[in-house]
């Protein structure tokens, strides 16, 4: 009886932000599949330890365990790409700050701008998706990515110029063929 | 405000993180600057870029179906591990309810099928109860000497009891009297210090080996058994237990 209220207010809290968990995971996996049982891991999680979801915020809370249960499997099966020497290609980003060369004046293609952001490291993917896509706050994406506030803040301003950077040279390329 | 500060501040501007004052200051920069002016544009225009449904990934329909009745399977685990839980739990209460039922039991079965030395401390009180009843019950040979009391027991019972008089610590031998206790004929030797009397009962134990001394109390009388040189010794009295373990220890030296 209690179990089956408790499955009801669950799924009443929760089930409502499927699609965000389901956005984050492929983003994350970059892969259906994977996206879907990274998923159902995550609610399955979640469901063990509603008990100590007091919040009012489903979807960040669901995020973060989805967050979590993507970053295990990725661990698990794709280790290198969590390795990212992120310093260098910060200094390298930094040296180009006002060049006007990386400065995207047109609005790319979706396909286009789908790839770039899914080659960016995982760091800066995931701070994107949380802003632009589930257009969450910085402090809600600080949350969920357990940073602080000042490095989710730096994260975004790097990935946004990594992503201008690829669109760029993309259409560059394009322009050349 | 520097270019390089406000390029710094141009995504929390874009994201509308920044407080009144500092978003101002952006904004004027802006219409100064016309590389911060680029920069800022280039931003509204990658976040259009961005704001794309197409590079929303929905869930499909089935995940959803699938999560659901993981859900469900998983509830019902859990369930059943509290049902587990509460098997136990009422397997416990059960075990802890048969030994009350035992404990209540035994208190109100009747003493004569208890183990025999519950029986037999109860036999020894009595038998002490009854001697001190009237001067005639006490003793059956009234005397101090041991050398009297000793052979008066011969023909009486089938062994030698140790008869030995302890005056001198204050413990006088004052007579021997025959019981019947334990199915059998005993010796009982009374002891007297100051207005108190102590029964010693003896007979012969059915293992040589010596045993340390047991105390229990029996309707406000201290008795104490043990066993040596291969007799059963109770002795019993209203004494303190401090005088009567005292008197033991006498019994079992003088031996």
């Amino acid at each position: 009886m209690q179990k089956q209220n408790k499955l009801a207010t669950f799924e009443e809290a929760v089930l409502p932000h499927l699609d965000a968990a389901y956005n984050l995971a492929h983003w994350l996996t970059r892969n259906d599949t994977d996206a879907e049982d990274v998923v159902q891991e995550a609610y399955l999680r979640a469901f063990k330890f509603f008990g100590g979801f007091h919040g009012t915020d489903g979807r960040s809370w669901l995020l973060t365990i989805v967050r979590n249960t993507c970053y295990t499997w990725m661990q698990q099966n794709r280790s290198p790409e969590l390795h990212v020497p992120l310093d260098d290609e910060v200094r390298e980003i930094e040296s180009k700050d006002l060049n006007p060369e990386t400065l995207l004046m047109q609005s790319a293609d979706t396909q286009m701008v789908r790839q770039a952001l899914a080659e960016l490291p995982v760091e800066f993917r995931e701070v994107l998706v949380l802003r632009e896509l589930e257009e969450m706050s910085y402090r809600e994406i600080a949350n969920i990515t357990d940073l602080a506030l000042g490095t989710v803040m730096s994260r975004l301003a790097r990935g946004r110029k990594r992503l201008q950077q690829a669109l760029t040279n993309h259409r560059h390329a394009e322009v050349l063929s | 405000m520097s270019c390089q500060r406000a390029q710094e501040l141009i995504h929390g501007y874009v994201d509308g993180e920044l407080d009144l004052v500092r978003s101002l200051e952006v904004e004027s920069h802006i219409h100064e600057c016309e590389i911060c002016a680029q920069a800022y544009r280039s931003q509204t225009t990658l976040r259009s870029s961005l704001k794309s449904d197409s590079l929303y990934y929905p869930a499909p329909e089935k995940l959803k179906k699938r999560i659901h009745s993981s859900l469900r399977k998983e509830a019902k685990s859990e369930l059943g591990q509290r049902r587990f839980h509460w098997r136990w739990l009422t397997a416990g209460a059960s075990v802890a309810f048969m030994l009350l039922i035992g404990l209540v039991v035994w208190r109100l079965v009747p003493r004569s099928i208890r183990p025999s030395g519950e029986l037999l401390a109860q036999e020894i009180t009595s038998d002490h109860v009854r001697s001190l009843q009237t001067p005639a019950h006490l003793t059956d040979v009234l005397s101090s000497d041991q050398h009297t009391v000793k052979p008066w027991f011969d023909g009486k019972v089938d062994f030698a009891p140790p008869v030995k008089d302890f005056a001198s610590q204050d413990f006088r031998l004052y007579g021997g009297r025959l019981d019947y206790l334990n199915n059998r004929a005993v010796a009982t030797l009374v002891y007297q210090r100051r207005l108190h009397y102590i029964n010693l009962f003896i007979w012969p134990a059915e293992q040589a080996s010596s045993t340390g001394e047991v105390t229990v109390q029996r309707q406000g009388y201290n008795l104490i058994h043990w066993t040596g040189s291969g007799m059963n010794f109770w002795a019993i009295s209203d004494l303190n237990s401090v005088e009567l373990h005292e008197f033991a220890r006498l019994v079992q030296e003088g031996q």
